[in-house]
């Protein structure tokens, strides 16, 4: 039985023997593209899960070239591999970082938005999992509301975090880029579609993907995969790109799932109120309500 | 072709590369003591979906001769495999011994 999108990837594994978690969603993410991009793919990993977990010396767990680079310099040195590459005389590489979402919205984001400005030939991915997951769970600017951290604890007076998740995919977009997408590894072959369509456009790319941590979601590492799925269904993530100066939705739900059962699940969110919980799906529907009025629905 | 465990020397430490010198995807040690269940494959009811294979985050489930295998040096035993697999080919068990 033929599995078209396992034959549309590379058979070989390119990040392989990681210390990341049981269960570890970034890792996954990680795994997938470099299967779509291959061995002349160019990693770079600023701080963050996927660097701590894949350069254990003398543990080197990338079989194609990969790098470390500075926390807030991810697209900065991308930048620096593709002109060295090319002013070497190579052609048949691609130039790909993936960074966490502390290191792409608040850290990183001065060196991408450059690097997006410059039009360089590059991939940028972003894994998120929804807080500094690294250090013990502190919260980022892509941690989403009322989500317990370290930083954001769940307390009487407040429950967990206050602010929003920032809209990293829509601020990228804003740009101007070629092609940005969000994605999640729950819908694992509609990310490997657009890590192969990115890689086929001239110009920054930028693909947002949901990448949930057992460990700082407070989930059981057997249920990465059917929590980024429900995300995507309960209208709490989207799966869209841009493209073109225009947005599309690839991925309609005709109705939501429970986004309440999808909050309960979770370690992060169980000290939520209703008015919390409430609180949430008012802005889901919100969201929504922008999305059908600027998106096209469409592949 | 997968990155395989490449066999202890012992060095000493003047021998020890200042940089990573070594080749990419060198690998040294397993993942395997992380376990504390195992996924088991029934091969008669496996019917060579790759759903397991792809969604592995580790990458140690191959697929050959239509049935899937797992590499269980690097198996940490999340159990996604035995979740997404629809005719119920995978189990988990506890580790012994």
């Amino acid at each position: 039985m033929a599995n078209k999108t396992a034959e549309s990837i590379s058979r070989e594994e390119f990040f392989y023997g990681h210390k990341a978690c049981a269960g570890c969603g970034g890792s996954l993410a990680v795994r997938a593209a470099l299967k779509v991009l291959g061995q002349n793919a160019v990693s770079v990993l600023p701080a963050g899960c996927m660097s701590a977990v894949g350069f254990n010396f003398p543990q080197l767990c990338f079989s194609n070239n990969s790098i470390i680079s500075t926390f807030a310099g991810t697209a900065s040195m991308l930048t620096g591999i593709e002109a060295g590459l090319r002013a070497k005389g190579y052609t048949d590489f691609t130039a790909v970082g993936f960074a966490g979402d502390g290191g792409t919205a608040d850290i990183g984001i001065q060196a991408l938005s450059g690097a997006i400005d410059r039009g360089d030939n590059i991939i940028y991915i972003c894994y998120d999992n929804e807080a500094y997951m690294n250090t013990g769970i502190q919260k980022s600017g892509l941690t989403p509301f009322g989500a317990r951290t370290t930083t954001t604890p769940a307390g009487q007076n407040i429950h967990g975090n206050i602010r929003e998740k920032k809209n990293m995919f829509e601020i990228v977009a804003a740009h101007g880029i070629p092609y940005a997408a969000t994605a999640s590894i729950g819908y694992l072959p509609d990310f490997i579609e657009k890590v192969r369509k990115a890689s086929q456009i001239k110009g920054t790319k930028y693909i947002h993907v949901i990448a949930p941590c057992p460990t700082g979601w407070g989930i059981a590492p057997d249920e990465t995969v059917e929590i980024a799925k429900e995300v995507v269904d309960s209208g709490l993530w989207y799966l869209a790109e841009y493209e073109n100066g225009r947005f599309i939705l690839n991925r309609k739900p005709k109705q939501f799932t429970d986004a309440a059962a999808y909050l309960r699940k979770q370690g992060r969110f169980r000290h939520l109120s209703d008015e919390d919980i409430a609180h949430v799906i008012e802005s889901r529907d919100r969201k929504w309500e922008y999305i059908n009025q600027n998106f096209t629905y469409g592949g | 072709m997968k990155p395989y465990l490449r066999e202890k020397t012992a060095f000493s430490f003047d021998e020890v590369p200042e940089n990573t010198s070594f080749e990419a995807g060198y690998l040294v040690s397993v993942n395997s003591g992380w376990r504390s269940i195992r996924p088991v494959i029934d091969a008669a009811k496996c019917i060579g979906c790759e759903q397991c294979y792809l969604y592995c985050p580790d990458g140690v489930i191959s697929v050959r001769d239509g049935k899937a295998e797992i590499d269980y040096d690097f198996c940490k035993g999340c159990g996604i495999c035995a979740k997404i697999c629809k005719i119920g080919a995978i189990r988990m068990e506890a580790e012994r011994g």
